[in-house]
This record gives structure tokens, sequence and C-alpha cells, in this order.
């Protein structure tokens, strides 16, 4: 029966009348792509601004905003934290100068999110949801959000405390835990002791890893995909790339191995 | 009369409108017809930023979540309940957090104004993040979105700056240690901070640099209360409230709300 109300065309009104549900098929296969504003999109909206007015309505009687005793210069608090979604930036300070943690990577993340839409020239997932027709630029938005951005900021909130040491949640806050400073530079766990040879090793690291990019042009740019995508694209796309990875085995190098820095440059920068 | 595209039923609504009781107070009612449903978006002033019609699954709560509508709501509340809070509150030394006690203690529905003020401001950092999450996720930044995209991380950071700069007011200890943290970042700014790369090289002071001109002085005090104060109320709303008329006309300009092409 609903085959035949599909065929008809205009709708023969007696073979609509079959049933509700099938009534309804029909008529959603039968309607052009767009409909009207009012009332379908105002009535959505005003739905869920509704409910986001009276839950915001509730909270704010329920959970008062925190204010803490009048400000006093003389009077550190330990630890001193940031508002919770700079949290993430707080925590890098602990594997970078602050140069690089509070001014580049901030500035990277801003810049990076801005060049998206001209580096990402895969013209498929335009408008719905899809993760297999295009998997790299997905999953890398997934772990730069979710992991980096979002995950060290519950790792700020949540699992720091006094001397910005490690705390489980439930755990007291001991402002005397003792923890052992055991950091070396990579060179030194390396074996490397002279000034030389310490500052040659750590660029040499520094360098190769951001090499990859280039050395990775010049294996793979007769690719059909890397002529497409063209040099400054590719210079964009592998830098940021390489800076968000080495960003995450600097801070695995540091946790893991007790890596200080990987290349001291004496009063210019750490990394 | 109904949109003839769409098959008839009268429903609980229509039998009420057409009944007698009701025809007895309003005389004639609203005709759902296409030129009036067009007209109920275009001839009102606020929702005719709509356009007359949009596509099927932009309604759809499970393909936008709602995320850009509810971070613009959520910046209303704040804007609405930060105008109050502005009628109560000094930006000085003397009487910042006396002015928020007394918000919290003496001003009827002072602290339910500074509450909802606060997790609004909280909520829209959270709906930005979801809202640019959702658009990450659905591709919708691809031509001939760009640009929209670059407005919206524009607006992202201003978000973020407009509660920060808020959080130094109550002048509290959680107020001015987290503003004294934040803005420490500054101090190694590369050639413009005092412990950056190059600053003290290039004659940058404790005094004469980024974060003085940020704080209006070497450390988080009176002046840097008044500052942030201005730029909270003032400058920052004013350049969100610019780049959002921007990035809402954008997206008429660009086609609508993104769907497979």
């Amino acid at each position: 029966m609903a085959e035949t109300a599909l065929k008809a065309d205009p709708p023969n009104q007696e073979q609509l009348k079959v049933d509700a549900g099938q009534r309804r098929a029909a008529a959603d296969l039968k309607l052009p792509d767009k409909i009207h504003c009012w009332p379908y999109l105002v009535r959505a909206e005003f739905i869920a601004g509704c409910i986001m007015t009276i839950g915001l309505l509730v909270w704010s009687l329920v959970v008062d905003a925190p204010l803490e005793e009048p400000a006093n210069p003389s009077k550190t608090p330990n630890p001193s934290k940031a508002p919770w979604y700079f949290l993430g930036l707080q925590e890098m300070l602990v594997y970078f100068d602050p140069w690089i943690a509070g001014v580049v990577l901030p500035g990277l993340i801003i810049a990076g999110l801005m060049v998206i839409p001209y580096v990402d020239i895969n013209p498929n997932g335009n408008g719905y949801y899809t993760f297999r027709e295009r998997p790299f630029a997905v999953s890398t938005f997934l772990f730069g959000f979710l992991v980096l951005w979002v995950g060290f900021i519950v790792l700020g909130v949540f699992f720091r405390g006094p001397g910005w040491n490690l705390f489980w949640p439930w755990e007291y806050w001991d402002p005397h835990k003792v923890v052992p400073m055991t950091n070396r530079d990579l060179p030194y766990l390396l074996g490397a002791r002279g000034e030389a040879a310490t500052f040659l090793i750590g660029m040499a690291a520094v360098g190769g890893w951001f090499a990859v990019g280039p050395l990775v042009w010049v294996w793979k740019r007769k690719k059909p995909f890397m002529q497409k995508l063209g040099l400054t694209r590719y210079t964009i796309v592998s830098f940021l790339y390489l800076c968000m990875l080495g960003t995450v085995v600097k801070i695995v190098l540091r946790l893991v191995f007790g890596v200080k820095y990987v290349w001291v440059w004496p009063n210019v920068f750490n990394i | 009369m109904a949109d003839p595209q769409r098959p008839q039923k009268q429903g609980l609504l229509e039998k009420l409108f057409t009944s007698d009781a009701w025809r007895s107070v309003f005389r004639h009612g609203y005709a759902d017809t296409p030129r009036n449903r067009v007209l109920q978006v275009s001839a009102n002033v606020w929702l005719h930023l709509h356009p007359s019609k949009v596509r099927r699954h932009g309604v759809r709560y499970r393909h936008t979540w709602c995320a850009g509508g509810l971070t613009f709501l959520l910046y209303l509340v704040t804007v609405v309940t930060g105008v109050i809070l502005m009628f109560y509150y000094r930006p000085t030394q003397e009487y910042a957090y006396l002015d928020i006690k007394d918000l919290d203690f003496q001003v009827p529905f002072g602290m339910l104004m500074r509450n909802m003020h606060r997790w609004a401001a909280h909520g829209m950092v959270i709906f930005i993040w979801l809202h640019m999450f959702r658009v990450f996720m659905t591709g919708s930044y691809k031509p001939p979105r760009e640009f929209n995209w670059v407005v919206g991380v524009n607006l992202l950071v201003l978000t973020l700056l407009l509660s920060f700069t808020g959080y130094l007011l109550p002048w509290d200890q959680l107020s001015i240690w987290a503003v004294t943290v934040g803005t420490n970042m500054a101090r190694a700014t590369p050639l413009l901070g005092h412990e950056g790369p190059f600053g003290p090289e290039l004659g940058v002071t404790p005094r004469y640099d980024v974060r003085a001109l940020l704080l209006g002085g070497t450390m988080v005090g009176p002046p840097a209360l008044m500052r942030f104060y201005v730029l909270h109320c003032i400058f920052i709303p004013i350049a969100a409230s610019v780049l959002m008329i921007l990035h809402f006309w954008r997206i008429r300009k660009d086609g609508g709300i993104s769907g497979p092409l």
C-alpha cells in the first residue's frame, strides 16, 4: 500500500489515508529539502532556549558563585591556579619555558585553528558527520581537543595540588609532599658531559624531529595527493602537526623517562 | 489552511483554536499559510536573522546541538545580568570586594544575578567549544564557509578574554592569584616581555613591557582592576558583538546551514 502511495503523483488522498505511520513516511519523502523557519526552526530554538534558561536558573539558585577572602597580594595561595579553561596551558609550564608554554603554544593553537579551512583540501564531509571520509582531519582534531585541551584541563583541575604536584582527587593535599627532583637533560642521560657535546646532541634531536617534515615531502612529493596539497599547505600542516606531536613526546619524555630538557641553549631557550 | 505539502491532521490545539469558547475571545486566528509563515520571520525584527526557509536537517538537534544559538543566548544572559551588576559595583580597591559582598547579602536578587552571570559565562565557554566541535565534525568550515570559521576562532579568543577579565573583578584571593598566574605568562613574551627571549636586550624592563601595559603596573593592583573592568564591560563586549554580527550575517551569505552538497 505504501508503495502505491509513494508512486501516486499528485498524492491521492484516498491512498494516503492508509494509516498514520505510512502517511507520515510518505509525506516525508514527498516534502522538499527546505522547510519554513516558522514554526519549525523557531520552535526548536525556543525549546532549547527554555531548557537552557531553566537549567541555568536552577543551577544559579542552588550553587553560589565562589567568593574567597579579600585580595591580599602578600599571601600567595598554594597552589595558585589560573581559571579552569586556562589550566591546560598552565600545565604546559611544567614541561616548557614560560615563553613557549604561555606565548608560543597558545599562538600556535589559535593560528592552527584559523588555518584549518585553508589547508584541509578534502572536499568530502562538508555538512554531515563522517569519520571514514576524513579520518586524518577528524582524528587529529579529536586528539588535540579531547586529549590535549580537555584532558589537560581535567588534569589541572582535579590532579594538581600544592607545589603543582600530582595528587589523586581524594588524596589529602599535603603541602610538604616530597618529590625527588631526578629529572636530567636528554644529552646527559645519553652520556654526554661536555658543553659542546650536550648542545650538539640537543640540537640534533630537536632539528631531527622537525626535519621529518621536509624529508617526508622529498620522499612523497610525487604522489598525486601531495601535488594537490602543494608545498605551502604541506609546510604549514607538517609544522603544526610536528609541534602538536612534539608537545606530546616532550610530556611523555618528562613523565616517563624523567627528561628535563632536550635542548638547552643557555640564556636563550630550553626545549 | 495548513501547509498544502503536509497532510491534514486535526490536533488538540486545532480543536481548541476552532472551539466556540476560543473564538469568543479571539475573533480571528492566525492563518497558517506559507505567506504568513514567511512574514512571521521576515516582518519580525528579532526573528529576521533567520532565513524564511531552512534545510530540513538544520532544525534537528542531533545535527547542530543548538550549540551556537545557546552560546549566543548565554552571551545575552551575561549582558543583561552584567548590566544589573554594574549598577552596584565599583572597580576600586576600596569598594570592589565590599560591593560583591553587598550584592550577595543586601541587594535583592543580587546573589542570583551574580550566580547567573558567572555560570552563564562558564557555560558560554563550554558551549562555544561544543559549537566548534560540532562545526568541525560536520566539516562546516569547508568552502564556502572558511572565513566564518576564522571569525569564529576570533570569537572563541574574545570569549576566553571576556571570562578572564571578569575573573578579576570580585577582587578576592581567587581573582588576583588566578589573574597573576595568567598574566605572568606575558612576562615571557619574546621581544615584548622583560623575561622573554631578547626582551632585556631590547631594553624592556618590568615597568615597561607588555605585562605592565596590561596591568598598568608591575603587579595585579588597583590599576589592573580598572583596566580589566573597562576591557570586560566596554571594549571586549563591543568587539565580540561586532564579530557576532559578522558571524551571523556570514552564515546567511555563505548559504545558510551546511548540509550534504
